[in-house]
C-alpha cells in the first residue's frame, strides 16, 4: 500500500509551480476579474506548451500520455493561483468526455485541439435554477439538430466547442456541437466568480452530433462528473491551503494590543481548524487520484467522497482567511476575496454541496459501505 | 499511488489471517462486537482475565508489540505489518484495551530511557500482558499545565540514595489492575516549573500507595486517585537525569497522542448501519436528505482520517518520518464521536434517552454519548492539541505565559479574587 505522490510527480509539480509563480501571480487573476478578457489566454497557451493541457490524453491523440494522477497534482497547483483557464472545462469535462464515451472520429478530430489549447470546450448541462436531474432537461436533438436553452455554462464565452445534455425521444443524450457552424447565440451572466466565465448559450437547430447511444447522456455525464469532481477537488485543494497560508502569513505579521494577532487563541484556533479540513481534505483526494487512475469499483464514492471534503475545506478555509484579515480582507486590493469568490463558485460547478452529500451516502448505500469504513 | 497489498504483504495476511481463525477467542466475538468505545462489552468472562489470555497467546507466537524488537517481547515488524495485523485482529483488539498506555506510551518511553537490564526485565512481561503499566502523571492542579505537578520526590536523608515520594495523582486510568507505574514527580521547586522534574517507574504495590477509584460521569469507573505517604523509591529506577523528568515525559505524551489517534474509531461504520435499518417518517433513515448531509459529513471525516493514517504508513513504509497531518486524530475523532452519537439519539425521537439492551445496537450511542466528553480531554484537551497544530504545525506564537521564569514555589495557586 502506498497513499502519496511519487517524486517523479513531485518534481512535475515543483517545476509548475514555478511556471505558475511567474506567469500567473494575482496581477494575472485580477486581470480577468476587471478586464473585458474572459480568460488568460497567454497562460492558457502556456500551459497548453507546458503539457498540462494534455497531461492525461494519449500521445495517439495529441497528448503527453502521462496520466491522471499528474493531472492532479497540476490540477492542485492551478487551484492554488486561482488560475483564470478553461482547464476545468475543456480537460476535466470534454475530452475526459470525449476519451470515456467519444467515437473514434470524435476523438480524433478534438483531442489533439483541446490538448494543445487551440480549441476550448465547455459542459453544457445545467438549465437554469435548482437540481439537475434528467426531468429538467427540455434541450432537444432532433435530426441531428440541436434547440434550446442552456445556462449557466462555465467558460461558455470562450469555447470553440460544446457538450450538451438534450432530450432525444424518452431519453437523455450527450451532443456535441461546433460553436462555429451557427444556429448558436451567448449573453455573459454576471456571477459570484467573474475569473471564470459563466455564460448562457441558446441553440436553434445547431447542428450537433451524439457522443455514446442514444439515451445514454446522463449515465455517461454522470461518470465524466465523477471523474471532474476529482480533479476540480485537487483544485479546491491547492486553494484552500493558500487560503490558509494567506492567513497564517497575516497572523504572524498584524500586530493587535502589542502581539501578533496569531497569539490569541481565537486566532489560533481558527487556523488550526481549517489545518484540520484543509488535511481531511488532502487525505480524502488522495484516496481519490487512486479511484480515478485506477477507475477503480470505489470511483462513484471516492468521487463524492472527495467534492464534499474538498468543497468543504475549501469555503472553510477562503471564509476564514478574510476573517483574520479583519478590515483589509474586505478589501477589493487584497487578494482574500479572489479565494472566497473561487471556493463559492466551484463549491457550485458539477452540482451543489448538498447534492453531492446525498450522493454520497446514496452510494455508500448501494454497497459500498467498506469504502469509507 | 496504490492500495492493493503487495505480494509480500498479502503473503503477510494470508499467514495472520490463518493464525487467527485457529487461535482467535470466537467464543468471545459476539460480546466483543458490542463493544462500545470505553467499556469491552464482555459480561461472561473477567475483561482483565480474558485480556491476558489472549495477550499471552499472541505473544507466545510472536503477534504481541508488533512494532517492538524480538528481545523486549515484540514482533519486529514493519509498520504496514502492523497496520495489516490490525485489520485481521479486528473485534479481538477490544480485548487488548488494558494494556494500551503500557504498550502505547510507558513501553516506548522505558525502551527510550531505561538501561538494558531494566528494558530486559520490564518490557517483556509487559508485551505478553503478564503485567500492566499505568500513567502517573496528572494530578488535581496540573493536567493541561503538566508541568505544574507538585508530588516531591525528595532524596532519603539515610544515604542509601532512595528517593521519598509524597503527594497524589490522579485520573490514573486503569491503576487498580497495574503492577507498575511510570511516575513524574518534582524534585526542585526553586528552578522554573519544566526544570525542577524528574521520572520515576515503581511497582504499585510499594508501601505507601494507595489507589482511590473514581465514579465518572458515565458511571463507569476507570480511573482513579493514588496516594503516595512516604513511598520509598531506589535511585536505579529513576528514568533520565534529575531534573530532567520534563524532556521524558515529551516521549510519553508524543506516543499518547499518536496511539489515541490513529486506530480511533469515530463511530460511523455503526451509525451508518443505524439509518440503513432505522426509519424516520416510515421511510429508511438514508432517504431523507437531511440525514444524508449530515451521514456525508461524518463520511468524509472518517474517512479523511483513515487515509491520513495510510499516508502516515506510507512515509513510514518509504523509511521517511510522517508529516504533522497525524495530530489532527484525537481532535477530530473526538469531536466527531460526540456529535454523531448526539445525531444518532436524535434519530430516535423521543425514545433515544432510553438507554438499555433494547435500544438500537444494544444502547451503543448512549454508551457513546456518555463517553465522548472523556475523549475530549483525555491525552490532551481540543484546546490543547488546537495549541499544538497553530504553534508546531503553522509556527504561530506561544501564548504568553506568565509564569515562564518564575520559580515553581512563587507561581500562584488560585484562580479565585481575594476579597
Ligand atoms: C477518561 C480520562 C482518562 C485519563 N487517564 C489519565 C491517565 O491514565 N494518566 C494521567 O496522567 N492522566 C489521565 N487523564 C487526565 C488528562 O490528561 C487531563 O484531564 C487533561 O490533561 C486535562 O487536564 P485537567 O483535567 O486538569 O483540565 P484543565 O487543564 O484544568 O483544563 C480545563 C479546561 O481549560 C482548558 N485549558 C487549559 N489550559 C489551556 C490553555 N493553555 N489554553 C486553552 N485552554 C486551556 C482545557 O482545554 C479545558 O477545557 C485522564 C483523563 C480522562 C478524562
Amino acid at each position: 500500500m502506498n497513499l502519496d505522490f511519487s517524486d517523479e510527480q513531485n518534481q512535475l509539480r515543483d517545476q509548475v509551480r514555478r511556471f505558475l509563480e511567474e506567469r500567473c501571480p494575482p496581477k494575472a487573476v485580477r486581470a480577468v476579474l476587471e478586464g473585458d478578457a474572459n480568460h488568460d489566454a497567454a497562460l492558457y497557451g502556456g500551459l497548453a506548451e507546458l503539457g498540462v493541457l494534455g497531461a492525461a490524453i494519449p500521445e495517439e491523440y495529441g497528448g503527453v500520455g502521462l496520466g491522471h494522477l499528474e493531472l492532479c497534482v497540476l490540477a492542485e497547483e492551478l487551484g492554488r493561483v486561482l488560475a483564470p483557464v478553461p482547464v476545468a472545462s475543456s480537460i476535466y469535462l470534454v475530452a475526459e468526455c470525449l476519451m470515456q464515451a467519444g467515437s473514434e472520429e470524435q476523438k480524433s478530430a478534438w483531442l489533439p485541439k483541446l490538448a494543445s489549447g487551440e480549441t476550448i470546450g465547455c459542459w453544457a448541462i445545467n438549465e437554469g435554477s435548482g437540481r439537475m436531474q434528467p426531468s429538467k432537461i427540455s434541450a432537444r436533438f432532433e435530426n441531428g439538430k440541436l434547440t434550446g436553452t442552456k445556462s449557466p455554462v462555465a467558460d461558455g464565452a470562450i469555447a470553440d466547442i460544446a457538450i450538451v445534455a438534450a432530450r432525444e425521444g424518452d431519453g437523455v443524450s450527450l451532443v456535441l456541437v461546433d460553436l462555429s457552424a451557427g444556429g448558436v447565440s451567448r449573453e455573459n451572466l454576471n456571477s459570484v466568480d467573474p475569473t471564470r466565465v459563466q455564460t448562457r448559450l441558446r441553440f436553434e437547430d445547431a447542428p450537433a452530433t451524439r457522443i455514446g447511444g442514444t439515451g445514454d447522456g446522463w449515465h455517461i455525464a454522470t461518470q465524466v462528473m465523477d471523474r471532474a469532481a476529482i480533479l476540480m477537488g485537487f483544485e479546491q485543494l491547492g486553494g484552500a491551503d493558500r487560503s490558509l497560508e494567506m492567513a497564517r502569513d497575516y497572523a504572524l505579521e498584524r500586530m493587535a494590543f502589542g502581539r501578533q494577532i496569531g497569539s490569541f487563541q481565537a486566532i489560533k484556533h481558527m487556523l488550526a481548524d481549517m489545518y484540520v479540513s484543509a488535511t481531511l481534505a488532502r487525505s480524502n483526494c488522495y484516496y481519490g487520484a487512486w479511484a480515478l487512475a485506477t477507475s477503480a469499483a470505489e470511483l462513484p464514492v471516492a468521487a463524492a467522497t472527495v467534492r464534499v471534503s474538498a468543497t468543504t475545506a475549501f469555503q472553510h478555509c477562503a471564509k476564514n482567511n478574510i476573517q483574520t484579515h479583519g478590515g483589509m480582507g474586505f478589501t477589493w486590493e487584497y487578494d482574500c476575496h479572489l479565494y472566497y469568490r473561487r471556493s463559492n463558485a466551484l463549491a457550485l460547478a458539477l452540482g451543489s454541496l448538498s447534492t453531492w452529500e446525498s450522493l454520497l451516502i446514496e452510494r455508500m448505500s448501494a454497497g459500498n459501505v467498506e469504502a469509507a469504513a | 499511488m496504490d492500495f492493493n497489498d503487495t505480494p509480500q504483504e498479502a503473503e503477510f495476511r494470508k499467514e495472520v489471517r490463518s493464525w487467527l481463525d485457529a487461535n482467535a477467542p470466537k467464543h468471545l466475538e459476539a460480546e466483543l462486537k458490542r463493544a462500545s468505545f470505553g467499556s469491552s462489552g464482555l459480561t461472561s468472562e473477567d475483561p482483565i482475565k480474558a485480556g491476558k489470555a489472549w495477550q499471552k497467546k499472541k505473544a507466545d507466537a510472536g503477534w504481541a508489540c508488533l512494532h517492538w524488537p524480538k528481545e523486549y517481547g515484540g514482533g519486529a515488524r514493519t509498520p504496514i505489518e502492523r497496520v495489516i495485523w490490525g485489520q485481521e485482529e479486528g473485534v479481538y483488539s477490544v480485548l487488548s484495551g488494558p494494556f494500551t498506555i503500557g504498550h502505547g506510551m510507558c513501553g516506548p518511553t522505558v525502551m527510550a530511557w531505561a538501561n538494558e537490564a531494566w528494558k530486559e526485565k520490564l518490557l517483556p512481561p509487559l508485551a505478553s500482558g503478564e503485567e500492566i503499566w499505568c500513567q502517573l502523571f496528572s494530578e488535581p492542579a496540573s493536567g493541561s499545565d503538566l508541568a505544574g505537578l507538585r508530588t516531591r520526590a525528595v532524596k532519603a536523608d539515610d544515604g542509601s540514595g532512595d528517593w521519598i515520594i509524597n503527594g497524589q495523582k490522579i485520573w490514573t486510568s486503569g491503576a487498580r489492575n497495574s503492577d507498575w507505574g511510570l511516575l513524574i514527580t518534582r524534585t526542585d521547586p526553586d528552578v522554573p516549573k519544566h526544570k525542577g522534574l524528574t521520572m520515576f517507574f515503581l511497582r504499585m504495590d510499594s508501601p505507601g500507595v494507595k489507589v482511590v477509584p473514581i465514579k465518572q460521569a458515565n458511571g463507569a469507573s476507570g480511573f482513579n486517585e493514588v496516594y503516595f505517604t512516604d513511598v520509598r523509591i531506589p535511585d536505579s529506577q529513576r528514568l533520565g537525569a534529575v531534573g530532567e523528568g520534563w524532556k521524558v515525559s515529551l516521549t510519553t505524551l508524543m506516543n499518547e497522542r499518536l496511539s489515541i489517534g490513529s486506530g480511533m474509531s469515530t463511530g460511523f461504520p455503526e451509525l451508518f448501519r443505524f439509518c440503513m435499518e432505522a426509519e424516520v417518517d416510515g421511510e429508511p433513515a438514508v432517504a431523507d436528505s437531511n440525514v444524508r448531509s449530515k451521514l456525508a459529513q461524518f463520511a468524509i471525516k472518517q474517512s479523511g482520517l483513515k487515509y491520513t493514517g495510510m499516508r502516515a504508513i506510507s512515509a513510514l513504509s518509504k523509511g521517511e518520518t510522517p508529516g504533522p497531518e497525524n495530530s489532527i486524530g484525537k481532535l477530530v475523532a473526538g469531536a466527531t464521536m460526540q456529535e454523531l452519537a448526539m445525531f444518532a439519539l436524535d434519530l430516535q425521537g423521543e425514545s433515544g434517552v432510553v438507554w438499555d439492551e433494547d435500544s438500537p445496537q444494544n444502547g451503543r450511542f448512549q454508551a457513546m454519548l456518555m463517553r465522548s466528553p472523556a475523549t475530549r480531554i483525555e491525552g490532551g484537551s481540543d484546546e490543547i492539541l488546537r495549541n499544538i497544530i497553530g504553534e508546531r504545525v503553522l509556527g504561530l506564537p506561544g501564548d504568553i505565559r506568565v509564569d515562564k521564569d518564575v520559580a515553581f514555589k512563587d507561581i500562584p495557586t488560585s484562580g479565585k479574587q481575594k476579597k
